[in-house]
Order: C-alpha cells, then sequence, then structure tokens
C-alpha cells in the first residue's frame, strides 16, 4: 500500500517536473567579489549591480529564461574564495560565478569550477595565465588581464622615453604575472629592468620600498600592484620627491576609484591603459546613471571591471538560452566561444579559443584638475588599441585549448 | 661607503630612519592600547577604528569647516575622545569586574560597527587628504631624501610619547591614575573620583589613537579599512613590550619599526611576519613581554 502510494507520487512529482522543464530555463549566478576590503570598489557591490542590469535587460527580450543573482564575499583569501565557490555549486546550485578581482583567489576559483563543470567568467582579476598555463574549457577572461595592461602602458611609456624600470610589486600571482609580463614587454621595445622589490599585499608604508625605487636612478617606477596599495605608493610617492626628482610613475593597474582617492593634483600625468571608461560614448554615460540609481551612489562611478560583469552575463545568458541549460558548463562556455559578442557597453567582440574575451583598449591619462570640467572627469584620451594587438597572441600563451 | 650584507651603507641609514619613522607610528598607537589596558585592563580592540575616524574627522573637519590640518590635529582627537567617553559611559563601565575577554569582544564589535558604517558611506577606495603647505617638501641629507612631514612625525609622535610616559610616571595625577588602578576603593576613601578619573583615562588612550589617525592622514591612504591593517601589529607591539608597560610600549614600538625596516631591506617578503615572529620567540623567553610585570 505503502509503496504504491509511493510510486503514484513519484511518478506524479516527475510529471510535473519535466513539464516545468519543458517551458522555462532557470540559472542561477553567484557574484563572488571582494565586498569589504581593498578592491571592493573596484568591484563589490558595483558587480553585484551591474550583473542584476544585466539580468534585468534579458528578461525583457528572453521572458522564459529565469535567473536568480547572488553575491559574495571573498576577502581576498583563496582559501574563502575557494570554499565558497564549493558550497555555491555543491549547496546553492549556483551554475555560473562571475567578477572576482583577486587573481590568487579567481585561479583557485577556476580550478574548482573545472572540476564541477560549471562556469566562471572573470572580470576583475588580472593574471594573464587564466588563459594561458592555467587555461581550462570552463573559464573566459573577460574584461582586461595583465598582458594587455604591459603592452599597453609598457610599450607606450618605453617609446616615449622611459628606457630602464624597477618594479615595486605586490607579492602574489597577480603581482608577479604583471610584473612578468611588463618586464618582458619592456625588454620586447628595448628597455633595460633595472631590479625590483615585492610587498605584502595591503601594505601601509612604502617608505622603504620607494627609497630603494629612487636609488636605483631607473626612469621609470612600475606599480605592479593595485586598489589601495597603488593608491599609497603613489600618494608617498609624491612624499618623496620621485616625481620632481625626475622619475615617473607607471600606474599598471588603475581605476577611475583610484583616482577618487589619490585626488587629480596628486594624479595628473599618470598614464594607464583601461578597456572601459564611463564618460567615452554616450552608451557608457547613461549606462553609468542607470547603475548609480541602481547602487544609489551618485559620487561614485562604474569601474572597467563593473562594466565588464555587465557585458559577460549578457553574453552568458544569450548562451544559455541557445543551448536550453545551464547544467553544462563546457557547453555553455562552447556556445559563448562560437557566438560573437554585442552589448552596449563594448560593442562587438569575440571570445578565444583560449577562453581570451578580446575587445579594444585605451590608452589613457590622468587629466590635470584645471582641465577636468565634472565630477567623474578624470582621463583624456591617448590613444585606441585596436583588439588584434590589444592582447597575447593566442599562440604565445602555452594554453592546452589553443593548440587545437 | 661601504656595504654591509651586500646593501650600501647609504641606503641601509635610509631605511633605517624610515624604520624609526614608522616605529613612531606604533609607538603612539602602542602608547593608546598599553594606557588603556595598564589602566583600566580593557583590551581596546577598537583602537584601530579610532585611528581611523581620527583621520576621517580631520578629512570631514576639511570638507565641511574648511578646518586645516594644525587645527585638526587638536579638534579630531577631541572629538573622537569624546565618542571614546561616550562608550565608556555606555558600555565599558560595566565590564570591569568581568574577564578581559568580554571587554576585548565589545570592542572588537564596536571595530566592525564603526568600519562597515564608514564603508557604507566612502567606500573603500579612500579619500585624498594632503600635506599641509608648510610641511611638504623636504631636505636631502646626503643618505636619502626626507620628507619635512616625515621628520615631523618622529619630533611629535616623540615628544607626545615621552610627555605621557612622564605625565604618568613621575606626576601627582598620574600616580593617582597608577594607584586607582591598583586599589579603587582606598584611592576613593581619599576623595578622589575615581570612575570620572577612568573615563577621561579612556578618552585619553582614544583620543591619542585619533592623533595617530590625523597624523597619518597625509601619507597613507585615508580608507575605512586603515586601522585594521595597523592594529594587528599594534597588538604585537604591545605584547612584546609587556601589556601594562608604558615605556616597554614606547620603546618596542621604535625599535621594532626599526627591525621591520631592516628586514624591508634585506627580506622586503617578510616585512609582514617579522614582527610576529618576535612576538612568538618572546612570549617563549619572557611571557610577560620584554617590560612587563608580572600579573
Amino acid at each position: 500500500m505503502m509503496k504504491k502510494t509511493l510510486g503514484l507520487a513519484a511518478l506524479t512529482a516527475m510529471l510535473t517536473c519535466s513539464a516545468a522543464y519543458a517551458q522555462q530555463v532557470s540559472v542561477k549566478i553567484g557574484v563572488l567579489s571582494d565586498m569589504s576590503s581593498l578592491y571592493s570598489d573596484i568591484g563589490g557591490a558595483g558587480s553585484l549591480v551591474a550583473a542584476k542590469l544585466a539580468v534585468a535587460d534579458f528578461a525583457k527580450t528572453n521572458p522564459n529564461v529565469k535567473v536568480e543573482v547572488i553575491g559574495g564575499d571573498h576577502q581576498n583569501k583563496p582559501d574563502i574564495g575557494s570554499n565558497l565557490a564549493n558550497q555555491w555549486y555543491d549547496v546553492d546550485k549556483v551554475d555560473m560565478i562571475v567578477d572576482t578581482p583577486n587573481s590568487g583567489v579567481a585561479l583557485a576559483v577556476s580550478q574548482v569550477t573545472n572540476q564541477k563543470n560549471k562556469v566562471f567568467l572573470v572580470s576583475g582579476a588580472a593574471a594573464s595565465d587564466l588563459t594561458g598555463p592555467k587555461c581550462n574549457a570552463n573559464t573566459i577572461h573577460w574584461t582586461y588581464d595583465t598582458w594587455m595592461l604591459a603592452n599597453g602602458t609598457g610599450k607606450a611609456l618605453v617609446k616615449t622615453g622611459g628606457d630602464t624600470w624597477f618594479f615595486l610589486t605586490a607579492d602574489y600571482a597577480f603581482g608577479h604575472a604583471l610584473e612578468r609580463d611588463t618586464a618582458a614587454a619592456v625588454e620586447a621595445n628595448g628597455g633595460k629592468v633595472l631590479g625590483k622589490v615585492r610587498h605584502p599585499l595591503n601594505s601601509n608604508d612604502f617608505s622603504s620600498f620607494l627609497l630603494q625605487a629612487q636609488s636605483s636612478k631607473a626612469k621609470v617606477i612600475g606599480l605592479a600592484n593595485a586598489g589601495g596599495d597603488t593608491i599609497n605608493s603613489i600618494k608617498q610617492g609624491a612624499e618623496f620627491g620621485i616625481v620632481k626628482g625626475g622619475q615617473k610613475f607607471a600606474g599598471l593597474l588603475v581605476f577611475a576609484s583610484d583616482v577618487n582617492a589619490l585626488g587629480l593634483a596628486t594624479a595628473q600625468g599618470l598614464t594607464l591603459t583601461e578597456t572601459w571608461y564611463w564618460d567615452m560614448n554616450d552608451a557608457n554615460r547613461a549606462w553609468t546613471k542607470r547603475w548609480q540609481a541602481e547602487r544609489n551612489a551618485a559620487g561614485k562611478f562604474p569601474t572597467m571591471v563593473q562594466a565588464g560583469v555587465y557585458s559577460a552575463v549578457t553574453h552568458y545568458l544569450k548562451a544559455v538560452a541557445a543551448v536550453k541549460s545551464g547544467a553544462d558548463g563546457k557547453a555553455v562556455v562552447a556556445e559563448m566561444k562560437k557566438q560573437p559578442t554585442d552589448d552596449v557597453l563594448f560593442g562587438k567582440g569575440v571570445v578565444r579559443a583560449d577562453g581570451r574575451k578580446v575587445h579594444p583598449a585605451y590608452l589613457l591619462e590622468v587629466k590635470a584638475p584645471g582641465e577636468s570640467k565634472y565630477p567623474g572627469d578624470f582621463y583624456k584620451l591617448r590613444a585606441t588599441i585596436p583588439a588584434e594587438e590589444a592582447f597575447r597572441p593566442l599562440k604565445d600563451g602555452n594554453c592546452p585549448l589553443a593548440s587545437g | 661607503m661601504f656595504e654591509i650584507f651586500g646593501v650600501p651603507s647609504t641606503a641601509l641609514f635610509g631605511q633605517l630612519l624610515i624604520g624609526l619613522i614608522n616605529g613612531s607610528f606604533y609607538a603612539l598607537l602602542s602608547l593608546g592600547l598599553a594606557v588603556i589596558f595598564g589602566m583600566l585592563n580593557i583590551i581596546n580592540f577598537s583602537h584601530g577604528a579610532q585611528y581611523m575616524l581620527g583621520a576621517f574627522c580631520a578629512y570631514l573637519l576639511l570638507q565641511y569647516t574648511g578646518m586645516g590640518y594644525w587645527p585638526a590635529l587638536i579638534v579630531a582627537p577631541l572629538i573622537v575622545g569624546a565618542t571614546g567617553v561616550l562608550v565608556e559611559r555606555l558600555f565599558l563601565q560595566w565590564l570591569y569586574k568581568l574577564d578581559h575577554l568580554y571587554g576585548l569582544l565589545l570592542t572588537f564589535g564596536l571595530a566592525l560597527i564603526l568600519e562597515g558604517i564608514t564603508r557604507n558611506y566612502f567606500g573603500s577606495a579612500g579619500l585624498p587628504y594632503t600635506v599641509p603647505e608648510s610641511l611638504t617638501g623636504g631636505r636631502n641629507l646626503g643618505f636619502m631624501f626626507l620628507p619635512n612631514y616625515r621628520a615631523w612625525v618622529i619630533v611629535a609622535s616623540l615628544t607626545i610619547c615621552f610627555g605621557t610616559w612622564f605625565v604618568i610616571e613621575r606626576t601627582k595625577l598620574g600616580a593617582y591614575l597608577r594607584a586607582a588602578t591598583e586599589n579603587p576603593t582606598l584611592v576613593r576613601a581619599f576623595g578622589i573620583n575615581v570612575p570620572r578619573m577612568i573615563t577621561l583615562t579612556y578618552g585619553f588612550g582614544v583620543a591619542l589613537a585619533a592623533f595617530a589617525g590625523v597624523m597619518a592622514a597625509p601619507i597613507y591612504n585615508v580608507s575605512p579599512q586603515m586601522g585594521s591593517e595597523l592594529i594587528i601589529v599594534v597588538f604585537a607591539v604591545v605584547v612584546i613590550g609587556g601589556m601594562g608597560s608604558i615605556f616597554g610600549a614606547i620603546v618596542t614600538g621604535f625599535g621594532l619599526g626599526v627591525i621591520e625596516g631592516l628586514t624591508k631591506v634585506f627580506f622586503p617578503e617578510a616585512s609582514n611576519t617579522v614582527i610576529f615572529v618576535i612576538m612568538a620567540i618572546v612570549l617563549l623567553v619572557r611571557p610577560a613581554g620584554l617590560f612587563g610585570r608580572r600579573a
């Protein structure tokens, strides 16, 4: 009797399940970011907002795809990040993780995603290893990477006379990758690296390291760090008269939020490379207004990382709609590589076999205080690097997927 | 010019001076902590957040009242010290009779709240604050370029540290304070208002932290997490110096700043951890700290 009831109940449950499946595709997206520490203005809550905007826009044209978005804080620790990723994939049924500033965390989560066959779209992290030796079929590196930064800023500075370099490097995966790629770019263009010093991540005081940089007499001091570390380096560099003494700072990874924190008086003249700037065209400005309204922060400006999250989520949802399911990570990523990308922020682009999304890069310079007409008016455009040149060539990456 | 372990002596002297400057921040902050622990027996985990509040106060005073660096050096500690007095009256005074752990938990929670609120309103990237006009520039000492501001930091820190030590160890007020810590009932019997003294002492410790914060604002990034990054190191300094010893905190602060500076030259990747290695060794050899008295 019990068995028969159970059997009937199971049958009914199965029938209702399959009926629902035929009509709707359900996916769950997790925005894994640094919500509370030095990278939280670069990604953080702003990335969560960007993801939600992408989902809302997609729902307008695809009502049959149901999307849920959750956020999580990896606190810049790879163990916390991979634990959270594991929990999300196993317990919370998350299908895709996006953002993840901090290359150490991103590399860890990339491994986990590959093991569990989900999807990982990296917008915040920089290490070019994600599409190099550590590439896999479940990860796409979206917005930027250390190779692009090195060849954008590094090459430009060497060509304008900065041919001797000294590196100030954050002592973890990202810093090492950025230093390695920039040193290669400098040497490839005829420059020389005079020395380097590695500082712990999230250092307060750079006076000791800056002193070493000063005594090296290098023409350019390359800052292979980001966020609060870059801000402190530049601020204290001004104190020690580094720029007055004739040396230049190369901010290898600088975001609008960093320029805001430094103030234009200190940051003016800094050369940097980004792939998205809020004030570049009308579409970016319009999206920025929506982002600010959603975030309830009229004084903040979205970074390229947050714009990248919007773009990545949009393309992911298109792929999921085409494949009709979010369950098989490799299948969705294959579809994302098959279809060209097109969204309102990054325009047309493509995802390569090694998981690298390509789009143009922009060489920008920070304006002087007198040249800035309104809040957020930070940069002037120095040059546009076309998509084919901006990122490392497919064959040079040592990615096993690229050799096919 | 000669070389020591492969590093030119000029570079080394420069790094020693830098270490001394960093040591002044450690000394200032650990002084506040030592005063609060020595006098009140409270482990003030919100010291870092109060240091951060001092810096933010300086920034806000500049933004909204146009008050510059020099007046802010006095006004910001007063404001933050007043909030410290409030915290003591509302929360801490009930915890003196209890285990140290309760004070630690309460102040830790307070620190998290303060940091969270500040991050909510100001973001985490930080706010701009520049070196005051009169202290910009520097002088070339031959072996390094010393910014005037950093020279001022050493001078101010030494003055405040030894001033505080003198007041507590050598004056009548200090004697009352020390007596009240050992035997409050007896001191009250002499007609001295012990609760008020304790409240003001906590306020003074907090004001010291805020003072360090205002001094840090022009050179370090003014961000909500600036305190939490520093406070762990400061705790290590206080533990090494001896939890109740004012003199120990000052000397250890400067000393460890110098040691950290040397580590940054010879093995920079370890500069974060060398203080904790020293703390482990000191605790093994002298559990009460270098200058501490056995409880």
